[in-house]
């Protein structure tokens, strides 16, 4: 058992990685939350559900991982009174999330430090909640003025510099407030949830086939994470194993995923730093691996390759000796722009300790994925609960201590490289085989599944209820983004404000994902 | 230095280098050239607004910018404000929490003030649709030019868009 509590029984969940669900009063949250913190484990998710109509209540999950796996707890919160102690002091990535959930549904963390909304702005009405079963939509709509609260750092010479929701670059909208003093941050505050779309709302009026391509939409850049994370929690209630050649080929389109955004990042990192030909060069390789999937998947992102049951793709010999060349192209070209990267003194000089997180202030604050690889957090899903088919990969994780945008930039050249050796082993085990594909028709009913996958910017875990018809009754997408962005709001303190884009490009956090 | 200048050299020139690509995208540069002369006078600016997006379109505006599409070789811009810019570039289903920034931004924007809407969402919603979040198209925000469909569409498409776009006002 991965906790341990007595009034806690787990059930272990067939999914395509250890989980385990199980149920507990909010009294009991905080004495499991200090275990699993202690333990050295963290937190994924949080959100909540309304079950009034099934059970009378409300309910609040939470997505815990430690060395074990993932446990799901659901916790039941009274109808007339949905409240849960705080748990932002065991794990500070928590509090965006609880005022998320306040925000959607209005259950309430006692004893939270920040109550202020985060995911609505004055588009609905405080009192309405989107994601209960009874809200009005109509009803709901205002025109409020924005009117936000953010933290004023005081003292002779402090100024604020605000900046959007519409930045000035090709980028998702959301605000940073900066409090400088010279060129100096003092504190950044970030304000998001401006494109806020309903998504969630949006899901539960959907087909399991639509939901999949909504989840394909979630974010943009990580369809593929998204659709396969979503597809392992819907398998997960259905209690099936799609064939093992749909499996390989959800892993070959996610590591093609991955290297195509590394290289578009590793391009952006050299412009930010006014080295244009970085960009020039990563996005022509990018260039080239965008149209072979056009040409191979019928789609230059992969999206709506990954179905519930299996894939909606395949690939011949012809195909596999196009992605082999890729490779090697690749390879190749990659090792002389790295060389490239590492003998610029003005790259260098630009990269190292700059937007520094000590991997002290990353385990405290919970950061994960390619950004808390570089601060030392070795979480990585493909590694330590190895899904099909990773479990026959051996994922060699890339990981880096200084915490830099040095290091976050070498973490994607560590990771590029191994995604392709992975692409290379993938397509020895790509054997055709008579196993006929069996796409998900319907979910049973009154299920719950849970899917995580390590997507290229850190773990997207998809969870998925059902209801007495077996529809979908709520689905939560949740993206690493919700741990990272407070992140950044402290690897920015004491540096320079024109170094503020660098060090944001070097996490690349999605807005979409955490915006919902 | 040396192996910079060793690599651009070896890179060559890429925009010629794909020859079914290179067909198609050519014609649509000469197009475009000769409209922005006429129009612009050889030089579009163009601000872009992701007012709701999943961040898709925007990865296929980047893409219009690297070496293959070259959107700059054109001689068009992408500026970092409202107030220098001739056209808006706009993705997304308009989420209501955007709806205002929108509206500023297209106010800002001086004439011809041309809109391109991109992608599946801003044309119709796309599979977000219109609900207690967003507003759907983006015509039902601001007025719009020209419409490129798309989840998300090609570089090659977006080219087209702009260039509609410029046409339709002559």
């Amino acid at each position: 058992m991965p906790i341990k509590h007595p009034n806690l029984n787990l059930k272990r969940l067939t999914d395509a990685v250890p989980a385990w669900t199980g149920e507990i009063a909010p009294h009991a949250l905080p004495e499991i939350c200090r275990q699993v913190r202690d333990g050295g484990g963290r937190l994924v998710a949080l959100w909540g559900s309304d079950a009034r109509e099934q059970r009378g209540w409300f309910m609040l999950h939470l997505s815990l991982m430690n060395e074990s796996g993932l446990v799901c707890l659901n916790v039941p919160l009274p109808a007339d009174h949905p409240e849960y102690p705080d748990i932002s002091r065991f794990f500070p990535a928590a509090s965006r999330m609880q005022r998320a959930a306040y925000d959607m549904l209005g259950l309430y963390a006692l004893e939270g430090q920040d109550h202020r909304k985060w995911l609505r702005h004055g588009a609905w009405h405080g009192g309405s909640f989107p994601l209960r079963k009874d809200f009005d939509a109509a009803a709901s709509l205002t025109h409020e003025p924005e009117s936000y609260p953010f933290v004023q750092v005081e003292g002779q010479g402090v100024h604020e510099i605000p900046v959007g929701p519409v930045h000035a670059g090709i980028i998702e909208p959301g605000h940073f407030r900066f409090s400088i003093i010279g060129e100096r941050v003092l504190r950044l505050e970030q304000h998001l949830g401006y494109t806020h779309k309903g998504i969630e709302k949006r899901f539960e009026s959907l087909s399991l086939q639509q939901g999949a391509k909504l989840a394909g939409r979630v974010s943009g850049d990580s369809t593929v994470a998204y659709a396969w994370a979503y597809a392992m929690a819907a398998e997960c209630i259905a209690k099936v194993t799609p064939p093992s050649r749909a499996l390989w080929m959800r892993a070959l389109l996610l590591e093609r995923e991955r290297v195509a955004n590394h290289l578009g990042d590793l391009g952006y990192l050299g412009n930010d730093v006014a080295l244009s030909f970085g960009f020039a060069q990563f996005w022509i390789l990018k260039e080239q691996v965008l149209r072979n999937n056009a040409a191979l998947f019928g789609h230059r992102y992969l999206m709506d390759s990954i179905v519930p049951g299996g894939v909606a793709v395949s690939l011949d010999a012809a195909g596999k000796r196009i992605i082999e060349e890729e490779c090697a192209m690749l390879e190749k070209q990659v090792r002389i722009l790295r060389g490239i990267y590492d003998e610029h003194a003005g790259v260098q000089d630009r990269f190292i300790a700059t937007g520094r997180v000590e991997p002290k202030l990353a385990a405290q604050l919970g950061l994960c994925g390619l950004a808390g690889r570089a601060s030392a957090q070795a979480w990585d899903a493909r590694v330590q609960f190895a899904c099909a088919p990773y479990d026959k990969l051996d994922v060699k994780m890339a990981t880096y201590r200084n915490g830099d945008v040095a290091a976050r930039v070498i973490v994607r050249f560590d990771e590029l490289f191994e995604s392709l050796r992975l692409q290379r082993e993938i397509m020895v085990n790509l054997i055709h085989d008579n196993e006929a594909p069996t796409p998900l028709e319907k979910l049973p009913a009154n299920g719950f599944g849970i899917g995580l996958v390590e997507g290229w910017r850190g773990e997207v875990m998809v969870a998925i209820h059902t209801d007495a018809d077996g529809n979908l009754a709520r689905v939560h997408p949740h993206d690493p983004s919700w741990q990272n962005w407070p992140v950044l709001e402290h690897a920015v303190i004491d540096n320079i404000v024109p170094d503020f884009p660098l060090i944001n490009k070097s996490f690349n956090l999605s807005y979409s994902g955490q915006d919902l | 230095m040396y192996q910079i200048l060793k690599q651009i050299i070896k890179t060559g020139i890429k925009t010629e280098t794909p020859p079914q690509a290179d067909e198609s995208m050519r014609l649509i540069e000469q197009r475009l050239q000769q409209e922005i002369l006429d129009v612009f006078g050889g030089a579009l600016a163009i601000r872009q607004v992701d007012a709701g997006s999943c961040n898709g379109c925007e990865l296929e505006i980047h893409a219009v910018n690297n070496a293959y599409y070259n959107i700059e070789g054109l001689g068009i811009k992408f500026v970092a404000g409202p107030r220098h810019a001739d056209l808006l570039l706009v993705t997304g289903p308009v989420s209501r929490h955007m709806e205002v920034a929108l509206k500023r931004t297209y106010d800002a924007t001086p004439e011809p003030k041309l809109v391109v809407a991109v992608g599946d969402c801003a044309r119709d919603g796309g599979i977000f649709g219109e609900s207690y979040a967003t507003c759907g198209k983006v015509s039902n925000v601001i007025p719009v030019d020209v419409v490129v469909g798309g989840c998300p569409p090609t570089p090659v498409a977006i080219l087209q868009g702009i260039l509609t776009a410029i046409s339709a006002k002559k």
